[in-house]
């Protein structure tokens, strides 16, 4: 072909131009980015399905959520959608070291964000606030035999349970591990997006240290950025949504 | 021209040149090639059940088979053939060919969907060789979770060639966006192109509810984690929502590109100017549209607010408006034209006939009163072979006449061709035009045994049913006898005339990257007012 010889090494053979490559990418990301949100648009679809049809259940089961862990989990995730822009102006500018620092913010947000994942799960698990069959809390089932006031307020205090001082007994929850499977699939389906977004932004670092990205290509890091902003952006709905409806 | 022996097929060689090729023909044809092995196994499978159809008890096979036999049957010829068929194969060929590009957007993607596709086909070959599974191809809860046949390792199936399916659609997006060759605008395209454009649009958009359900589907039965169990606080008709959400557009999925294969078809062959461009290529678009608000009519029996039904039923019927548009376009398009009965017309029309059959009957279907009759019958079977095999299978049969020249650089026996078209459209009609009446009768659909007031009806399906068979393998066969050496044709011919790109700007078989030198647009694709071409057809 006749522009053979003018075009750079990153450009693919199927393109005219670097400008088309470019624009191609990025149309790519963001047809992704629709299969995504479909994707959990059918969990948050079965979230509203099932929170409709028991809206004190899902109360009661999100009081059983620790809403620290999830405001400092959202304070993190915003923290590196803020570092990952950084990344790209940085790149932009050409100021490639600067690139490399913000990609590992980002990075350690993201481990950040799984760490603390883990250890609500552990608490979780431990407990037994687990989906479906595997569901073995007990805590307002046993409450409910004893008679003791102290006791009462005792297990409400550590352990976040609604009491409804007007029938005077604590709430029995109906099928809390609905709340917990939907919580677990859809939180779980956003870590491992997160988990995938930690090795994308890995090999970008890699791409950075190596001088394969620079000012005048950055296709890559523009489109996992798209990926992690969506990440974030998930993160935003799943939290009000399963740590803030008491 | 054709002044160099070079071409995708011959250059380079060597099979790993085959499995590592990011060349969108190659891969086009490894998605033909795989589509047709199952389009075999789906068809021995459908075969087998009309023979223990042919009278009334269980004659060969126990009716646990029979079930994993229907079952497979739906599901290979749906995830396996049908949806990749069109646009993986005829799509992936043509779609760059078609713009003036040297390949699709992302290549190393397109190969990596033929990967997903084989890896989802071996989960199904898996599931064929170790008992089956016998819940039907719509998976519905709760049988599908507690049923013990092999259902995870289907759903797992289903799961990756979702995602290849979705990928594909991207690619295909992004390449009509961003790959035309200057000077191509919109409304330059073939129709075929804005046909790919509707179904991509569909497949990225419908297939992750499907994969999400599948998911679901999964931990139910890993996990139990109740969201489908009653007993539990779940809902099983939440799958049926979930499972046609997909399920109804991935319809649209199957015929969409079938209708651009005719839109193709039908202005070659009748040399005259396709009539109402516009109103085809938007009717695509406003079909692809429409078919995500109609999935409760696949529900009319699964207990519905009466309400919905009407609203669903009513939502259906838009459906035959851009569908007519289409019909008369075509029709207007053949009217005092040159039609020649040359055997990929002989396809298209036959498509005519069939799917408006398909279409018409739908219209039963849709109105909540005769379904709530006709449901779970051999009416709904038959109006569904009428839309997919009909339409789809017979519009894929006819591109693959119409593109084989171009793909392969041989011509097939012409007559042959016209006699398999000419019996796969009498046998299709004698094998399921009695099902109409089967269903009328109340004759339900996935029984292995039935009442013996039925078995004139069905062995007369049966007996078509092996001439339906015979005339599709003699024609595929006739396709493949072509490839033998001497049988090439001079790389600049064509046999038909036409003035899309694909023929017109590169050689047949086409180069390595598609065109020698950057092709120029000189006339629309369907221009044959102004452009006078002949068809050539040289040895």
């Amino acid at each position: 072909m006749s522009h053979d010889k003018s075009s750079p090494d990153f450009l693919y053979h199927h393109f005219y131009d670097v400008n088309q490559q470019y624009e191609t990418s990025k149309l790519g990301m963001w047809a992704f980015i629709l299969t995504e949100v479909l994707t959990f648009g059918g969990l948050f679809v079965a979230y509203t399905i099932y929170r409709a049809w028991n809206p004190e259940m899902f109360f009661n089961a999100n009081l059983l959520l620790d809403v620290n862990k999830g405001l400092i989990n959202t304070i993190v995730l915003i923290a590196s959608s803020l570092t990952m822009a950084l990344a790209i102006w940085a790149i932009q500018l050409n100021k490639r070291k600067l690139s490399l620092l913000m990609l590992f913010l980002t990075f350690v947000c993201a481990l950040g964000f799984l760490g603390i994942k883990y250890l609500e799960y552990e608490h979780k698990f431990h407990l037994g606030q687990l989906p479906g069959e595997y569901y073995s809390y007990m805590g307002p089932e046993v409450v409910q035999e004893i008679h003791d006031q102290e006791k009462i307020n005792h297990y409400i205090e550590t352990n976040n349970i609604f009491f409804d001082k007007e029938t005077n007994r604590l709430y029995t929850m109906n099928n809390p591990h609905i709340f917990f499977g939907i919580y677990f699939i859809m939180t779980g389906l956003h870590g491992l997006h997160v988990a995938i977004g930690m090795g994308l932004i890995a090999w970008l670092m890699v791409l950075t240290a190596r001088g394969k990205l620079h000012a005048r290509y950055y296709t890559h890091m523009e489109a996992v950025g798209i990926f992690w902003h969506l990440v974030d952006l998930i993160w935003i709905f799943l939290f009000p949504l399963f740590y803030l409806i008491g | 021209m054709g002044d160099t022996n070079q071409n995708y097929l011959t250059h380079p060689k060597g099979i790993m040149s085959w499995l590592l090729t990011l060349d969108h023909k190659r891969i086009g044809l490894m998605y033909l090639f795989g589509g047709l092995f199952f389009f075999f196994v789906g068809g021995l499978l459908a075969l087998g059940m009309r023979a223990e159809l042919a009278a009334p008890g269980n004659d060969f096979v126990s009716n646990d088979t029979y079930n994993s036999m229907y079952t497979l049957h739906g599901a290979i010829m749906i995830f396996l053939f049908i949806i990749p068929a069109i646009p993986g194969a005829l799509g992936n060929i043509l779609l760059p060919l078609m713009l003036g590009a040297k390949d699709v957007a992302f290549p190393r993607l397109n190969l990596f969907s033929f990967y997903l596709y084989s890896i989802g086909a071996i989960f199904f070959i898996y599931v064929l060789l170790s008992g089956g599974v016998d819940t039907g191809w719509t998976f519905y809860t709760p049988y599908s979770t507690t049923s013990n046949t092999n259902v995870m390792s289907t759903t797992m199936g289903i799961f990756i060639i979702g995602f290849s399916s979705i990928l594909t659609g991207l690619n295909f997006i992004a390449t009509v966006h961003k790959m035309r060759t200057p000077g191509l605008t919109w409304y330059k395209l073939p129709l075929f192109v804005w046909a790919l454009y509707g179904t991509s649009l569909v497949q990225i958009t419908a297939t992750p509810v499907i994969a999400i359900t599948m998911v679901l589907l999964m931990l139910e039965r890993l996990l139990g984690i109740g969201i489908f169990d009653p007993a539990m606080g779940g809902d099983p008709v939440l799958f049926q929502h979930f499972f046609w959400f997909y399920s109804h557009p991935a319809v649209y999925i199957m015929i969409l590109p079938a209708f651009g294969i005719i839109s193709e078809i039908i202005p070659v062959h009748s040399r005259k100017k396709v009539w109402g461009y516009k109103f085809i290529a938007y009717s695509t678009l406003s079909i692809a549209f429409i078919g995500f608000l109609v999935w409760g009519h696949h529900m009319f029996t699964s207990g519905q607010s009466v309400l919905s039904q009407i609203v669903f039923s009513f939502i259906t019927y838009f459906v035959g408006i851009p569908t007519g548009v289409k019909i008369f376009s075509w029709m207007l398009t053949m009217y005092k034209g040159q039609v020649s009965f040359t055997p990929p017309m002989l396809y298209a029309l036959s498509f005519l006939f069939l799917f408006t059959i398909g279409g018409l009957t739908g219209i039963f279907l849709g109105a909540v009163a005769l379904d709530i009759h006709l449901h779970d019958t051999y009416f709904v079977v038959a109006h569904f072979h009428y839309v997919m095999q009909g339409g789809t299978i017979v519009a894929f049969l006819g591109g693959l006449h119409h593109w084989w020249p171009k793909s392969f650089g041989t011509m097939y026996n012409q007559t042959i061709a016209n006699i398999a078209a000419i019996g796969v459209f009498i046998a299709f009609n004698g094998t399921f035009f009695p099902q109409f009446l089967l269903g009328l009768r109340g004759m339900p659909r996935r029984y292995a045994t039935y009442d013996p007031q039925f078995v004139e009806v069905h062995s007369y399906s049966t007996f078509w049913s092996g001439i339906l068979g015979i005339s599709i393998f003699i024609g595929v066969m006739n396709l493949l006898w072509s490839l033998r050496k001497s049988n090439k044709l001079d790389p600049g011919t064509n046999p038909w005339g036409a003035l899309t790109m694909e023929w017109t700007h590169t050689s047949s078989p086409p180069h390595p990257h598609n065109f020698e030198e950057e092709p120029v647009l000189t006339h629309g694709p369907y221009d044959y007012d102004k452009v006078i071409v002949k068809p050539t057809f040289k040895k």
